[in-house]
């Protein structure tokens, strides 16, 4: 009976708690998910202002994929809270989440490969923006245009760099506020992955407010504003990337070899 | 040796395109929820049949065939509709076994329940003698229902390749197919997916129903087994989940069957099926993939 009640309470719009800090556009508080039996996220306190770019750094396994995961409610929450321009998002479906302006491009990039370029910004649109769906695309051409110069080439056929392009573009397309970039340097040629990562600190003119997940520490902590760092499942560092950069820790103990030279 | 002319190669070259064309749409039916779920739906030749029993109900009030055909083809969408709403969205999510025994388990019920409710004899359609009626062309007689079906077809297929290709919904369909997942991280519901993917399914079951149950002029609760086997089998030899090669595969299949029925002495056709189903067994030990389907070694995410 009690259970039932706070559970709902959670779930009450009143009820959502206040983000941990004022004026963030997405906050997790205590969060914490699993997999099946074993926990992967445990009491991940993070949040992201408008306008920051946010990197969450971790060896491999750490947990980062697994949070971005849960924050599109593919992996649902044990405990915590997630506020997203102070509205709980555990009420809502993924759809919901993505439609209300948080867009995901995923690890491994996991474009549409059968289909055209211009289908898979398409269907980056969705259902709600395809009446902007001109006028968002000529955005993303702008931002990438490599993909407007192969917007016909069937996706699977796109080098690993301009697949990467076109699945940042794709996850554009829904003009989202919040943009979780999931390991866009992965597989990726240091020259290609240089250029990517151009691109998206220079969507920090959008108004594209980004937390990039990488491994690539010293690439992410270059353009970030701020940083986490992420073990086994728990916050162990935040901080300022300047900061964070500074910190030898960051690189020894918690990043293991995946600092670039 | 066997020996053709000219015109009765021409003849039984109609027959094939016919016969596939029903093929065809059949196993267009089975990929289009394949590519989405995984799933193969054992019901989907119910959906045929229940076309039929809607025909044959619209037929006792004398309803013409202009106005039975469309509304037999909304009702097999319909059916699909409610197939998915009632049994199938319970258990998405499930693993594929339980998945594959509730579409087996839905399609001895409906059975069952036609059988008791309508009895075992067929129920004739009193198809009138428009559907035998032929023509005649440089030596060949082409029945006028073999051009419609060939036709109808055709015009399917271009209309399912035109929402495919050019809305929002049937693009969201054809991604579904690479991964439903990412699909609603593009915030298209996969309910919706789920569901666009069904009424795609029954409409073209409920095409195919006119066109094979006009062919037999009746209707019985058991005359769904048939179209779902060639439907699945097309799929099947086409690459399960692909659409054009379901496509190829119902062409195949039918081509296949018209050749044996012709090139078998006539005391050995009855066996053209299991000749066929032998080759089917034959080509996938070499290309488990199907003729036109890709490596299966191309990632499901």
């Amino acid at each position: 009976m009690s259970v039932k009640r706070l559970l709902k309470r959670d779930r009450d719009p009143e009820g959502v708690p206040e983000p941990s800090v004022p004026g963030a556009l997405f906050a997790a508080t205590n969060l914490s998910a699993r997999y099946g039996v074993s926990p992967v996220l445990r009491g991940v306190d993070l949040h992201v202002m408008p306008g920051e770019i946010v990197t969450l750094l971790g060896a491999n396994g750490a947990g980062k994929t697994t949070f971005l995961y849960t924050v599109m409610g593919l992996v649902q929450m044990t405990s915590g809270s997630l506020v997203y321009e102070g509205q709980d998002l555990s009420a809502l479906s993924p759809e919901d989440r993505v439609n209300c302006g948080i867009a995901l491009s995923p690890e491994g990039r996991r474009i549409f490969a059968k289909m055209t370029v211009e289908e898979n910004l398409r269907l980056g649109a969705g259902i709600k923006h395809q009446a902007q769906y001109g006028e968002n695309r000529d955005w993303v051409f702008g931002l990438f245009p490599v993909l407007e110069r192969l917007q016909g080439t069937t996706a699977g056929l796109l080098s690993g760099g301009e697949q990467q392009q076109l699945a940042v573009g794709r996850a554009l397309m829904s003009k989202p506020k919040l943009l979780l970039l999931d390991e866009p340097s992965l597989g990726l040629a240091p020259k290609i992955v240089a250029t990517i990562f151009d691109l998206i600190n220079s969507l920090r003119g959008e108004g594209v407010t980004i937390l990039l997940v990488e491994q690539n520490v010293r690439l992410a902590l270059d353009i970030a504003d701020r940083g986490y760092v992420l073990q086994t499942g728990q916050l162990e560092l935040s901080g300022d990337a300047q900061d964070l950069k500074k910190n030898a820790s960051v690189e020894e103990a918690y990043l293991g070899l995946a600092v670039g030279s | 040796m066997i020996a053709f002319s000219a015109s009765e190669a021409i003849q039984q070259i109609v027959n094939a395109l016919s016969l596939g064309s029903t093929y065809a749409l059949l196993g267009l039916g089975v990929a289009a929820i394949y590519s989405v779920l995984g799933l193969i739906n054992f019901a989907h030749g119910e959906l045929v049949t229940l076309a039929g029993f809607t025909m044959y109900a619209l037929r006792i009030y004398d309803v013409p065939w202009l106005l039975v055909v469309p509304v037999a083809i909304i009702a097999a969408g319909i059916a699909a509709l409610a197939m998915e709403r009632i049994a199938f969205r319970p258990v998405r999510g499930a693993p594929p076994v339980t998945l594959l025994l509730t579409t087996l388990g839905l399609s001895i019920i409906i059975q069952n329940f036609l059988l008791l409710t309508l009895g075992a004899r067929s129920k004739s359609l009193g198809i009138g003698d428009w559907s035998n009626s032929t023509f005649h062309v440089a030596g060949i007689f082409v029945q006028w229902f073999d051009v419609a079906t060939v036709l109808t077809t055709a015009a399917s297929l271009v209309l399912l390749t035109v929402f495919l290709r050019k809305s929002v919904r049937g693009l969201a369909l054809r991604a579904a197919a690479e991964g439903l997942t990412m699909t609603r991280l593009m915030g298209i519901r996969a309910d919706s997916i789920v569901t666009g993917a069904f009424v795609v399914s029954g409409i073209l079951a409920g095409i195919a129903a006119f066109f094979y149950i006009g062919t037999l002029g009746q209707v019985g609760y058991n005359y769904g087994f048939s179209p779902l086997l060639k439907g699945f089998i097309a799929a099947v030899i086409g690459g399960l989940g692909s659409l054009g090669g379901a496509v190829a595969g119902g062409f195949t299949l039918a081509a296949l069957e018209i050749f044996f029925q012709v090139a078998l002495p006539a005391e050995n056709t009855p066996f053209t099926g299991a000749i066929v189903f032998a080759m089917v067994i034959v080509v996938l030990l070499f290309r488990p993939q199907g003729l036109f389907g890709r490596s299966l070694a191309t990632e499901r995410v």
